[in-house]
């Protein structure tokens, strides 16, 4: 016998956003037994014994009253330590560029806290992502969030079809704009609070001391690709394939871009003018590989691919080898693909699962000077 | 699913006789009790009449109690009122590091304003010893100030031996007799408490009100300034239908704490006895044999507190701990960690169940058996 929705207990991950907020509201509209839990994952109290966590907690407890749902919050600090900061430390130091959000959602919000959640006797757990899970066969896949502009399947690319028979995501088939209309129809305390930005442990904060408080800069050299010395660099870390702001190199012509670093010489790699034919690849390889349903890949296939968040998706070609990493090969070639990032393969609306870009390879050839 | 209340020593359902006697002052009694009118004089007469019985539920006379809004500006009223009117005579306090933080933060402010605190420590029986306090006295203290019972572990401190002690020294004495008030008899002549501290809603009363008794002779500065009420200590209007409440709740407490005691001693051993025989995990933190009835304070190893209270209170158990975990900060509780060590996990795995006017031989065992049913689910 189906349980009636009443019956059915669905954890709601609260940040004190407003995504999160409406989440909850919807579930609770469509009659579920909501809980609303509100996670911890990093200390920020500053000096006056103040943090932000504070105030968010504030927003969810009041978003829960106005729902009438119960409300309370966990502490993940240690495992969100362990497990996403050590790593984030650990490629920044490899002289990569690594994306947290998907290390917490892979070991964190679905992990860590899916099982928190299950001890408190859900059948589900909901978040305010935008993504779309839909069962076939017994078989759960995850869509595109229906607003593009928003989807966030590229952070979510580490789950598994078991995961997501355990999750709701309730915002999944909505444009923001409508989240934010729904939000402001019910009065929700949250309905015009900003969109929280940037890496959340971070904040609103300067990246680079940020990173400084955890890693010593080691400042040194920036050269072109042949060798010539174009200034000087603050530290590998601080700079990404591609990136433009903040070189300060003068003279005329065009701009100049970080195409590479070398991290045992400590020299970061420059050239100039967007286009430059230094930062362009037409294959990369993948390690850490997910597949959300390994039977929807087949060895060779083809689909389409994000390297960045918020990207255009890419054809290309995937192949899988025997050690379990891939090879992707791509239609067109593309600009600044950077290691450490993510890359995210979907079969139309469909997100397969993905992995993380090690190597970037133009013309058979391994770009070194990319790390 | 019915609710189940096991947190009274956080507050209390008001008693219907409380509740009784007030509505009527709302409806007829309005006046301001420093009118020289004969509004004012009803008003006056009743918080006379309330002060003389909340007195000498204490042993203690009227002119000694100064009404608060409860339990943390009473001690607020105590430690920094005293402090501050006795400075000329030593800037050193003493109180304990398992006080409630309505103490320990006052200290703590005081701390920063230039006087010099002494924390005493807690034994494994979760008591302090008198010999540390005796140690730590110096002719320059001031004030001392060591709670009666404490919120968290229901452990009884030794008053009177500190009492005795203090006799002959200039040091004033405080106890924050809020978790005491309505499970022990308080003669504050017997113990030589100087100050005392104690709210209504612990005890079937209405919330935001309580009382600081500051014996006869002692210097007191205020911490408010305004009228002339309470003897210019705590000006401001007084909070008539509170007091007559808080006065009923006294009435009724001492008429009945003899068998309310009786009955909470009984509701915990059941709790305890089914928790045995499900076969449950735990160990009782603080000597049992020195705790008031009414509180157990329970660890469940393998377990931790933010996952315990959330699936009490979704089954409809409510009960609380030490450690704070609001906006997912964890703080361990600061009294068992006074008592354990900070690393003990029982610091982190303890609940507070206390038992009162809510509760029912069959509510309380129901209770057990959903706890007992939670701890077996979370610990595999």
């Amino acid at each position: 016998m189906m349980k009636e929705n009443k019956d059915i207990r669905v954890v709601v991950g609260m940040s004190g956003g407003v995504d999160s907020s409406v989440a909850a509201l919807l579930l609770k509209e469509q009659g579920y037994d909501v809980v609303g839990i509100f996670m911890k994952n990093w200390d920020d109290t500053d000096e006056f014994g103040v943090c932000t966590a504070t105030e968010d907690f504030d927003d969810v407890v009041r978003v829960c009253n106005q729902l009438d749902i119960p409300y309370y919050s966990v502490n993940f600090e240690k495992q969100y330590w362990d497990k996403v900061f050590t790593y984030f430390l650990d490629e920044y130091k490899a002289g990569r560029t690594p994306n947290p959000d998907v290390m917490c959602n892979k070991e964190i919000k679905f992990k860590a806290f899916l099982d928190y959640a299950l001890d408190l006797g859900a059948d589900y757990l909901a978040t305010g992502h935008y993504a779309q899970v839909r069962e076939s066969n017994g078989k759960f896949k995850m869509l595109r969030g229906v607003d593009s502009n928003k989807d966030q399947t590229y952070f979510l690319n580490q789950l598994t079809s078991d995961i997501l028979e355990k999750v709701m995501f309730p915002l999944g088939a909505l444009p923001k704009s409508k989240v934010r209309e729904i939000a402001s129809a019910h009065g929700l305390a949250t309905a015009t609070k900003k969109d929280s930005t940037g890496i959340c442990f971070i904040g609103e904060r300067n990246f680079k001391e940020f990173l400084s408080e955890y890693l010593p800069a080691q400042p040194g050299e920036m050269q072109t690709l042949e060798g010539e010395v174009k200034g000087k660099h603050d530290g590998l870390m601080y700079y990404t394939i591609g990136q433009r702001q903040g070189l300060g190199i003068g003279g005329s012509g065009d701009p100049w871009f970080v195409v590479g670093k070398n991290l045992k010489e400590n020299i970061l790699y420059v050239e100039q003018g967007f286009g430059n034919e230094s930062l362009y690849s037409d294959e990369l390889t993948a390690t850490d590989l997910n597949w959300i349903n390994p039977d929807d890949v087949s060895q060779t296939f083809s689909c389409t691919a994000k390297f960045r968040y918020r990207q255009e998706d890419s054809a290309v070609t995937v192949q899988r080898l025997e050690n379990g990493n891939v090879r992707v090969i791509f239609d067109e070639r593309q600009r600044a693909i950077t290691p450490g990032q993510a890359v995210v393969f979907y079969n139309g609306e469909v997100c397969l699962g993905g992995g993380t870009i090690d190597k970037v390879i133009r013309q058979n050839q391994v770009l070194d000077y990319v790390g | 699913m019915e609710h189940i209340y096991l947190d009274h020593a956080a507050t209390t359902p008001m008693d219907k006789r409380v509740i009784e006697a007030m509505v009527p002052i709302y409806e007829e009694v309005f006046g301001n009790p420093s009118s020289v009118h004969a509004f004012g004089r009803k008003a006056r007469q009743l918080l006379d009449e309330a002060r003389r019985v909340l007195a000498s539920s204490i042993h203690a006379n009227e002119k000694e109690i100064i009404f608060t809004s409860g339990g943390t500006e009473a001690d607020n009223l105590a430690l920094i009122g005293t402090a501050l009117a006795n400075k000329h005579k030593g800037n050193h306090i003493i109180t304990t590091n398992i006080e409630h933080h309505a103490t320990l933060h006052t200290a703590e402010y005081l701390e920063k304003e230039g006087f010099e605190v002494t924390y005493l420590p807690v034994h494994k029986d979760g008591k302090i010893s008198v010999g540390d306090l005796k140690d730590a006295l110096k002719d320059e203290t001031i004030l001392v100030s060591v709670m009666y019972v404490n919120n968290e572990t229901g452990i009884i401190q030794p008053v009177a031996e500190i009492g005795d002690i203090l006799k002959e020294h200039q040091a004033h004495f405080h106890t924050d007799a809020v978790q005491a008030y309505g499970t022990l008899e308080i003669n504050v002549e017997e113990l030589n408490v100087d100050l005392l501290s104690v709210s209504a809603h612990k005890i079937n009363g209405p919330k935001g009100i309580g009382f600081l008794y500051a014996k006869e002779g002692i210097k007191l500065n205020a911490l408010q300034f305004g009228g002339e009420q309470e003897r210019k200590r705590r000006p401001g209007t007084e909070n008539v239908v509170g007091v007559i409440g808080f006065k009923t709740a006294v009435e009724v407490m001492r008429e009945e704490r003899g068998s309310r005691n009786q009955k909470y001693e009984e509701f915990k051993q059941l709790f305890l006895q089914v928790l045995k025989e499900e076969e449950i995990s735990f160990d009782i933190n603080g000597d049992v044999n020195n705790t008031i009835p009414s509180l157990v304070n329970i660890s469940f190893p393998g377990t931790n507190v933010e996952k315990l209270l959330a699936n009490f209170d979704l089954s409809g158990v409510a009960a609380s701990s030490g450690s704070a975990c609001t906006a997912g900060a964890v703080e361990p509780s600061h009294v068992l960690s006074a008592i354990y060590g900070a690393n003990n996990p029982c610091t982190t795995n303890s609940i507070r169940f206390s038992f009162g006017a809510a509760n029912t031989n069959d509510n309380v065992l129901e209770a057990a058996h959903r706890v007992a049913k939670i701890i077996k689910r979370l610990v595999k």
